[in-house]
């Protein structure tokens, strides 16, 4: 059997021989996979751990968690062990303390009587366990839910706002002759190349003059008017026929009608593409919002997971948590349209 | 205790989908309807301008809200950045601060010599230009040479296409914070790399408290986070190649060297221009994987320029917004004098390639 996955794992076209090459790729193309999926699955196998497990070396590959019971007389729960006792016999009791290489036990049926065992004779019971409290703790305690929040307004609202106000100038410019037209386009396609950390101080200024510092607004606003999206909304826009256009007004159509009913729809493919990268790029977006935001309630998630491990003692299990849920909405959306997003951005070449 | 009792974990579930539904009930619906009411409302008000001023006119209507936005938070910032550039003073707004010629500029370019950081007075920002140079170096390299790579690859008839390419692509969308953390998880002293070291018989290293190490890490996952997305760049110009040129070369005798050599190469050099183009712009900008990984340590090992341009301007205390600006102008001139020479030279070399 093992045989015949290998021979279907390696079969080539045509060819019954496998070529080096073969073999090559698809050793390149194992560990490719193995690189680029592997810390990811390996933070969200993490994020259900204990905090014990996580400081576990060398650590276990499953979330396991120790097994616990309540005994009466004790407040907190006692871990279980195997324990081999003195007179050879193996028992499965509970530690109450240990004391240097001394540990206490109880037998939980029977907790009144005190067994004292060597350390080297015992053995922690544990189970494969997911810990979700890793995942509910933080969204109530650590105001990771209004990250939350607001990383999903930011997201929606600036997505919005990007697709309507570019696709509206790039109708302009495209579907108009109007004076300045030219010099418009040109100093659009001139800012293209400018980096965005280059502008950074004086947007600042700007902000501040606005009153938008520490404010979700300074966080959407500045980076609507994207010239990549006007340019590649125009550059699809511009293959549109005009003579659609030109039949909508002979039939009385306003011109946002016009926009809004025929060109939009007509160029949603792009408008997608669009919609993708900038959904994407909001959500992750670190900088800008690095600057503008102070206070903890407006923070979105990419900043709130920094201020976290910033922390003194980093709390590996609640930051993996986080991160999981941060890259949970993209990787959702992600395995819905991988093939509708790869492509689009191999046909319309968008720089993210 | 009632008959159905439910188990706790199912009746929680139950208890999350049903908020969910409602939380999602309660965000749409009055989204939708305001989105309907709003772009209702734009419809009727640009009816009415139309009415009052003409079909010809509506034109500027439609560009106004980008190029207002456009003109505030583009055009001006980047006259805005001269004038940060050339004044001093520890206030925000314009008119606190006061002109200080190119005092800005003298501090970050007066050095005793020019290839030691230390002998700089803005040593930091030196240090900064250097750890620049060398992470474009080998990242522009690595994303040039893996992206080649992988779309040669992905461009063969091969089982999966469309799973590997997915594969390669996904890390790109990832947040540059979440993907520092990651792998900050599996870089850690504790962490899984280490114990597959011990296990493997290596002495365990500590990754990110190594200079070496640490500026290996740090370039290795800016390529790797960013891969995909040139490869997809490169995998387009790939398959504009048509297929008959290489049926040619093999009736020619030609091998799978040389068609890669003597087709392939030269026809995707385009494409990989592109990429250099595209990835140089993004590498030199380096800064959030690195800042939430290393925090620009050990020492000053992985700090870059856009580093040293936050926390100049914004985290230090004071901050320094005169010398961030003009570290932003020279950052700015860098890159444009280096696209203008990529341009030129890439433009002629294409030029003896048709000659």
């Amino acid at each position: 059997m093992l045989e015949g996955i290998i021979r279907f794992l390696f079969r080539t076209r045509g060819h019954g021989r496998l070529h080096t090459t073969d073999i090559l790729m698809y050793v390149y193309l194992t560990l490719g996979t193995f690189l680029m999926f592997g810390p990811v699955v390996w933070g969200v196998i993490s994020s259900f751990k204990t905090p014990a497990e996580l400081e576990k070396y060398p650590p276990s590959f499953l979330p396991y968690a120790s097994k616990t019971v309540a005994v009466e007389g004790y407040d907190r729960p006692l871990s279980m062990y195997t324990v081999t006792l003195d007179d050879g016999s193996v028992a499965e009791l509970a530690q109450v303390r240990r004391v240097g290489i001394e540990a206490q036990f109880i037998d939980p049926a029977n907790p009144d009587a005190l067994i004292k065992v060597h350390v080297d004779q015992t053995e922690p019971i544990s189970s494969l366990a997911l810990q979700w409290e890793n995942y509910t703790l933080p969204l109530e305690r650590f105001e990771f839910f209004t990250f939350f929040k607001n990383s999903i307004v930011v997201t929606v609202l600036a997505t919005l706002l990007t697709l309507l106000i570019n696709s509206m100038a790039a109708f302009a410019l495209s579907k108009y002759d109007f004076r300045g037209r030219d010099l418009i386009f040109l100093l659009t396609i001139s800012t293209l190349m400018i980096p965005t950390t280059v502008t950074l101080v004086p947007n600042f200024l700007i902000i501040t003059e606005l009153g938008w510092v520490n404010s979700l607004v300074g966080v959407i606003i500045p980076a609507v008017a994207s010239p990549t999206s006007v340019f590649l909304l125009r550059q699809y826009m511009l293959t549109l026929p005009d003579e659609l256009l030109e039949a909508a007004r002979l039939d009385g159509a306003s011109e946002w009608r016009i926009y809004w009913q025929i060109v939009v729809p007509l160029s949603a493919p792009a408008i997608a593409v669009l919609a993708i990268f900038s959904v994407n790029w909001r959500w992750n977006d670190f900088l800008w919002p690095l600057i503008v935001l102070t206070h903890t309630e407006q923070f979105t998630i990419p900043i709130g997971l920094h201020l976290f491990q910033g922390d003194y003692q980093i709390e590996w299990q609640y930051l993996l948590a986080m991160s999981v849920l941060a890259l949970l909405p993209i990787t959702v959306i992600f395995a819905f349209l991988q093939k509708y997003i790869t492509t689009g951005i191999a046909s319309t070449g968008i720089k993210m | 205790m009632s008959e159905i009792n439910v188990h706790p974990e199912i009746s929680l579930q139950l208890q999350i989908r049903r908020q969910t539904q409602k939380a999602i009930k309660l965000l749409t619906v009055p989204l939708v309807g305001l989105l309907i009411v709003l772009l209702n409302g734009i419809g009727l008000f640009m009816d009415a301008i139309q009415k009052r001023i003409g079909i010809r006119r509506m034109a500027y209507i439609f560009v106004l809200p980008n190029m207002l936005l456009f003109t505030v938070f583009s055009l001006l910032p980047i006259l805005g950045n001269f004038y940060y550039a050339f004044t001093a003073g520890t206030k925000v707004l314009p008119e606190n601060r006061y002109f200080a010629g190119t005092a800005n500029f003298e501090f970050l370019l007066h050095c005793d010599n020019y290839l030691d950081p230390g002998s700089c007075r803005a040593d930091l920002f030196w240090r900064g230009l250097f750890n620049t140079v060398n992470y474009v170096v080998f990242a522009v390299g690595g994303i040039l040479l893996f992206s080649l790579i992988t779309a040669v690859i992905l461009n063969r008839p091969i089982k999966g296409r469309g799973f590997f390419r997915g594969v390669f692509f996904y890390p790109t969308l990832l947040s540059s914070v979440v993907v520092a953390l990651l792998w900050k998880w599996v870089l850690q002293r504790q962490g899984i790399l280490n114990a597959s070291l011990t296990g493997l018989g290596l002495e365990p290293v500590n990754f990110l408290l190594n200079a070496a190490w640490s500026n290996f890490w740090v370039i290795f996952i800016g390529v790797w986070s960013n891969v995909g997305f040139y490869t997809l760049i490169v995998l387009a110009g790939l398959q504009a190649i048509p297929g008959t040129l290489y049926e040619a070369a093999k009736i020619d005798g030609a091998g799978p060297w040389d068609s890669f050599r003597y087709i392939t190469l030269p026809l995707v050099k385009p494409s990989l221009i592109v990429v250099f183009v595209l990835s140089f712009i993004r590498c030199v900008q380096v800064f959030d994987h690195v800042f939430v990984m290393t925090g620009g340590g050990p020492g000053t090992a992985t700090q870059y320029i856009v580093q040293y341009i936050y926390n100049t301007g914004f985290s230090s205390n004071p901050p320094n917004l005169g010398v961030a600006a003009a570290a932003s102008l020279i950052l700015g001139l860098i890159l444009l004098v280096l696209t203008l020479i990529q341009l030129r030279v890439t433009g002629s070399g294409e030029e003896t390639d048709y000659a």
